[in-house]
């Protein structure tokens, strides 16, 4: 009943914003290029979540078919490219991570180095992707995996750094071997900042994918956003962003439920 | 195997930028096998800094120190450390946190969950076993921390101010507790207090320390039979004693600490 009451009250200022939108695109206030009614949107955003074809049993299964809509396709490749070029960039960033804050003749190594790089946005090596990876899907890779790799590899680095020397104590009075220490002490006491690191690293992943759709492929959400402004369907522009709205949060959701699982031994999540 | 602690001519500096710190000077100590040896003293008069180099955190400057016939030159499982800040590993349940000590050495499975399981029965927490350190009150920490250190069959036990974060009542227990665990494990246990009731309450023998120089003051015996009672006349007769000791010691502490201040 609570829940209800608190769900009611986060409703009533969008459905007022979206009242007052409706009207103010009926009374012909705005053109419809500029600013399309939200039923308009609505209708536009379910058209290409819906198969543009009817069901032909001899094209494919009837799945094939139900997810044959325009707008599931791309989001499925832009989900794919985000998926892959965390992935990379992550799994790449990681190791890295655990070796730059484990060792300091590495780190020293490696550091100004980093430094240098990691200041540059992943959107500034566009044209050098295109020119290294052409077009299709792995300058997207190559870029988003850019965008994941400095957050979760400075992150990795700072948890490792920071574990509590009485962990490493402790563990060195029960016997702990080296290789032990790193994999059943070191590396779970990092995983707050590693999580952290990774979550920052996929929301950074999530924008980059959106700008290099815009330039090297043709699909997937930024890819379609783009292209309806071509066409001034503004009506699609908008279903497409609140779609990539929905996405973004989808992976925040997945994001935070991997962090309340994987540390739930951790002070700081009571609930 | 005997479980002997030998601390000959042991001496420690620290090297800071401003001075040297001498924490330990010309300490020698023998400390039988099954001994409950308690080290009393003021703060910063380097109870720590002798317990660090025992346990092989922390070497000596110059001295040795050997335990059960070998010299210590790192820490190690046959010399078992409990921490005044428990430092259970938090990302381990209570049973996962017992066991770890076993699988570092390499024990079976079926041998690591009947310890764990015998453990968990000797320290009462059997109902906790699958909980996370942080839904643990500090007295059932202390007994996780406790049962560690008892997984690993160490003969010599380090404890350095274990319950010294303990309200009362819990301390007690947990005192009780861990005389029952000595005389049945027949343990060596060096332990710090910086509280003269409590090492009166535990040892053997009590070991007082000078402030800076940190030097044996006092190495007294306790003859009072156990269980012992605080408000027994001989325990407070001991008390009175040891109190004036540390008090001296205090005071220089105190001295100090005014002398630094005025630098400031
Ligand atoms: N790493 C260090 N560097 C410099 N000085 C140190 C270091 N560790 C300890 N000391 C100094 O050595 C002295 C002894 O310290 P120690 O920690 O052994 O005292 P303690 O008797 O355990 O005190 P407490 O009861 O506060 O724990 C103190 O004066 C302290 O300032
Ligand atoms: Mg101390």
């Amino acid at each position: 009943m609570k829940r209800f009451k608190t769900i009611l009250h986060g409703l009533i200022v969008p459905v007022i914003l979206l009242v007052i939108w409706e009207a103010c695109a009926r009374a012909g206030l705005v053109s419809e290029v500029v600013l399309p009614a939200p039923s308009a949107v609505a209708l536009k955003w379910w058209q290409s979540l819906l198969p543009a074809q009817p069901f032909d049993p001899a094209a494919g299964t009837y799945l094939a078919w139900a997810f044959s809509g325009e707008l599931l396709h791309d989001a499925y490749a832009s989900m794919f490219r985000v998926l892959v070029g965390f992935a990379i960039g992550a799994g790449l960033a990681l190791p890295a991570g655990l070796l730059m804050g484990a060792n300091p003749r590495i780190y020293d190594l490696f550091n100004p180095l980093v430094q240098v790089l990691r200041p540059i946005p992943p959107i500034a090596y566009i044209p050098l992707a295109i020119l290294w990876f052409g077009l299709g899907n792995p300058p997207s890779f190559f870029l988003i995996s850019l965008g994941a790799f400095f957050p979760v590899l400075m992150n990795t680095i700072a948890g490792v750094r920071h574990v509590d020397g009485i962990y490493l104590r402790a563990a060195r009075n029960l016997g702990v071997k080296p290789l032990t220490m790193f994999t059943r002490v070191i590396l779970p006491a990092a995983t707050p900042y590693i999580l952290t690191g990774m979550r920052i690293g996929i929301g950074t992943a999530f924008i980059v994918v959106i700008v290099s759709e815009m330039i090297a492929v043709n699909d997937g959400l930024g890819f379609r956003i783009l292209e309806a402004r071509e066409f001034m369907w503004s009506d699609k522009i908008i279903a497409g962003m609140i779609t990539i709205g929905l996405l973004g949060l989808a992976l925040d959701v997945a994001m935070n439920t991997l962090n309340n699982y994987l540390l739930r031994w951790h002070r700081g999540l009571e609930h | 195997m005997s479980s002997q602690i030998i601390v000959t001519g042991v001496n420690k500096v620290f090297r800071t930028p401003e001075k040297d710190v001498v924490a330990l000077k010309d300490i020698n100590i023998t400390i039988e096998p099954g001994q409950f040896v308690c080290l009393l003293g003021p703060s910063g008069c380097g109870k720590s800094t002798l317990l660090n180099a025992v346990a092989g955190f922390s070497l000596p400057s110059s001295g040795t120190i050997t335990a059960s016939g070998v010299p210590v030159t790192g820490p190690g499982p046959e010399r078992g450390m409990v921490f005044q800040e428990y430092a259970l590993f938090p990302w381990m349940t209570v049973a996962q946190n017992i066991a770890f000590g076993l699988e570092v050495k390499g024990l079976g499975k079926a041998e690591i969950a009947a310890k764990v399981d015998s453990l968990l029965d000797t320290l009462s927490l059997k109902d906790f076993r699958n909980r996370y350190p942080k839904d643990l009150s500090g007295g059932m920490r202390q007994r996780v921390a406790i049962a560690r250190v008892l997984a690993l069959d160490s003969p010599i036990m380090l404890m350095d101010e274990p319950f010294g974060a303990l309200d009362a009542l819990t301390r007690r227990n947990l005192q009780d507790e861990l005389l029952r665990i000595w005389k049945a494990f027949g343990k060596t246990i060096l332990f710090v207090t910086h509280s003269i009731e409590e090492s009166i309450y535990l040892a053997d023998r009590i070991v007082v320390m000078t402030y800076r120089p940190g030097t044996i003051k006092r190495d007294q015996w306790v003859d009072i039979p156990r269980p012992r009672d605080p408000a027994d006349p001989a325990f407070n007769e001991l008390k009175r004693e040891l109190g004036r000791l540390v008090m001296e010691e205090q005071q220089r502490h105190a001295a100090d600490e005014l002398k630094l201040a005025a630098v400031d």
